[in-house]
């Protein structure tokens, strides 16, 4: 049975101009799945209709028993705690440390009062500094995360979401404002991680290259549709040029 | 025949990125016009501003010297000093969640236009004519400058605050939100962070105002040196006026002093 599924998605921002045209996915238990597609197709709209930071129009969004597509209030804040997200800019509070960045994962599961004064487990202390060992950021622990590079940043990121222990780890263009290499990088960072704690990941990469070395399986999006859905083997120029329309750009 | 559009051209000129605006030019004859009416009808012609200095230094020389001696300044000084800090405190805790509600960016429309208009009509009146209507309500003394003087403090802190809130960065509070916390522990986490400097802030300066205006809303009779600060006008005891005025200055100095401390822990 698979992770997550998605049943005939569709969103309109505007009513009668769909941007997502009836989706359907199965995302399976473990390893990445890259989305690709070009800008303004809907992979943004899609990873966020997912954990409802976007409301879908319409459709079905299957996950752990639920449909998270009708869920509201405390049940949709329950399900969430179970979604990890990276983001393109990092999404850090800039004034708050690493370490609570990091154990803001953790939010969810507290109540006002002890989260206003920092009392979090001493076990999920112990986590979110295991974590940052791994990334190779302790030292950077009692750091303002407005201090850190943009690499620095999203390994704070990653260390974020998977402290909250998702059953499923969305990322929207985690590499797309970082150089090449440092995006190779964090790649491997959520790649390795996800793998340790068998989280299937979803994420939106606008390098195809990248997401071809590190996905088993690549769905490719073109005005609002899924137009590929297969192995990174299998696209080939005309694939791509389905997806992102012209060849003078694949010409080298 | 259409009209050719700008990425027609080959051949530009400064008219076509920076036209003359003719509704700016008469904007300013407008004002200036409206400068000269305004002087006019309040018949401020050079001799009655001559005739007015005149008798500006005549009663300047009054102040001439200071007197200190008089017992009643200290009290009148500490009871606008309490006057100021308790309203203070009090205004910013009400003001705290009537910004958050009046945040547009947290609260759908209908429950931040209630707390906005709360705020404009907090930010209304001028505190001494909140200080009259309260003087009429719990009558003299104390209690009717906190009133006041809580009152303005809740419109201006509720104004800047919720100002403060609606610029944060969305992007934290979507991420904060996304690990699945609550309303307050998005609050705590992803609006607290963002704003907290600049609330100190305005705290600081609030306190800074309110230690101002509790030197004045004695004049209506709502407690603090004021009072004592008017009836010695009324007295012609201008040398009196002038020691309660320097001790009013040193005052607010010292609170601006106080100020930059205040700043120094708290960042």
């Amino acid at each position: 049975m698979s992770t997550l599924s998605i049943r005939h998605l569709v969103k309109e921002y505007v009513p009668g101009k769909p941007v997502l045209k009836d989706i359907s996915l199965d995302i399976e238990g473990r390893g990445i799945t890259a989305i690709i597609g070009p800008s303004g197709t809907g992979k943004s709209t899609l990873i966020r209709c997912i954990n409802r930071l976007i409301n879908p129009t319409s459709g079905e969004i299957l996950f752990e028993g639920q449909d998270l597509a009708k869920l509201s209030g405390q049940p949709l804040r329950e399900a969430r705690r179970r979604i990890g997200m990276v983001f393109q800019e990092y999404n850090l509070v800039e004034r708050l440390t690493v370490m609570e960045n990091v154990l803001s994962g953790r939010l969810g599961y507290m109540n006002a009062w002890s989260a206003w004064r920092r009392k979090f487990d001493e076990a999920d202390i112990q986590k979110a500094f295991t974590l940052l060992k791994r990334v190779g950021l302790a030292d950077f622990a009692n750091r303002r995360a407005d201090e850190l590079s943009g690499g620095q940043r999203q390994r704070v990121g990653i260390a974020r979401a998977v402290m909250q222990s998702p059953g499923l780890l969305l990322a929207d263009e985690p590499t797309s404002s970082l150089d090449p290499k440092t995006s190779v990088e964090i790649m491997e960072v959520m790649r390795d991680l996800a793998a340790e704690n068998n989280i299937p990941v979803m994420i939106n990469i606008h390098q195809v290259d990248l997401g071809k070395r590190y996905a088993q399986r690549v769905i490719g999006m073109s005005g609002g549709l899924v137009v590929y859905d297969g192995a990174p083997d299998g696209l080939d120029g005309d694939i791509l040029k389905q997806i992102y329309g012209g060849q003078d750009w694949l010409a080298t | 025949m259409s009209v050719a559009s700008l990425g027609d051209k080959s051949v530009v000129t400064r008219a076509d990125f920076f036209a003359p605006s003719l509704g700016k030019r008469l904007a300013y004859v407008a004002v200036f016009a409206y400068l000269v009416y305004a002087a006019a009808t309040l018949g401020l012609s050079l001799d009655r501003i001559e005739k007015g200095v005149g008798y500006g230094v005549r009663f300047l020389a009054g102040f001439f010297p200071p007197n200190f001696t008089e017992t009643d300044i200290i009290p009148g000084l500490l009871e606008s000093l309490q006057i100021a800090f308790l309203s203070s405190l009090i205004g910013t805790a009400l003001a705290i969640p009537i910004a958050v509600l009046a945040a547009r960016n947290l609260m759908p429309p209908w429950v931040s236009w209630l707390a906005r208009l709360l705020i404009i009509f907090c930010r209304s009146f001028h505190p001494v004519i909140v200080a009259i209507i309260a003087v009429k309500a719990v009558g003299f003394g104390a209690l009717a400058g906190i009133i006041a003087l809580t009152f303005a403090s809740i419109g201006f802190v509720g104004k800047l605050l919720s100002e403060a809130i609606e610029e944060i960065s969305k992007k934290q509070i979507e991420a904060v939100r996304a690990t699945g916390a609550s309303f307050m522990n998005v609050i705590a986490y992803g609006v607290v962070p963002q704003v907290m400097n600049r609330f100190i802030g305005f705290i600081a300066y609030e306190t800074d105002s309110n230690l101002r205006n509790s030197t004045m809303v004695g004049v209506v009779g709502a407690g603090g040196i004021g009072g004592t600060l008017f009836s010695a006008f009324q007295r012609f005891d201008y040398n009196f006026v002038a020691g309660i005025i320097l001790c009013i200055i040193g005052l607010v100095m010292i609170g601006e002093v106080l100020q930059i401390y205040v700043k120094r822990v708290f960042r």
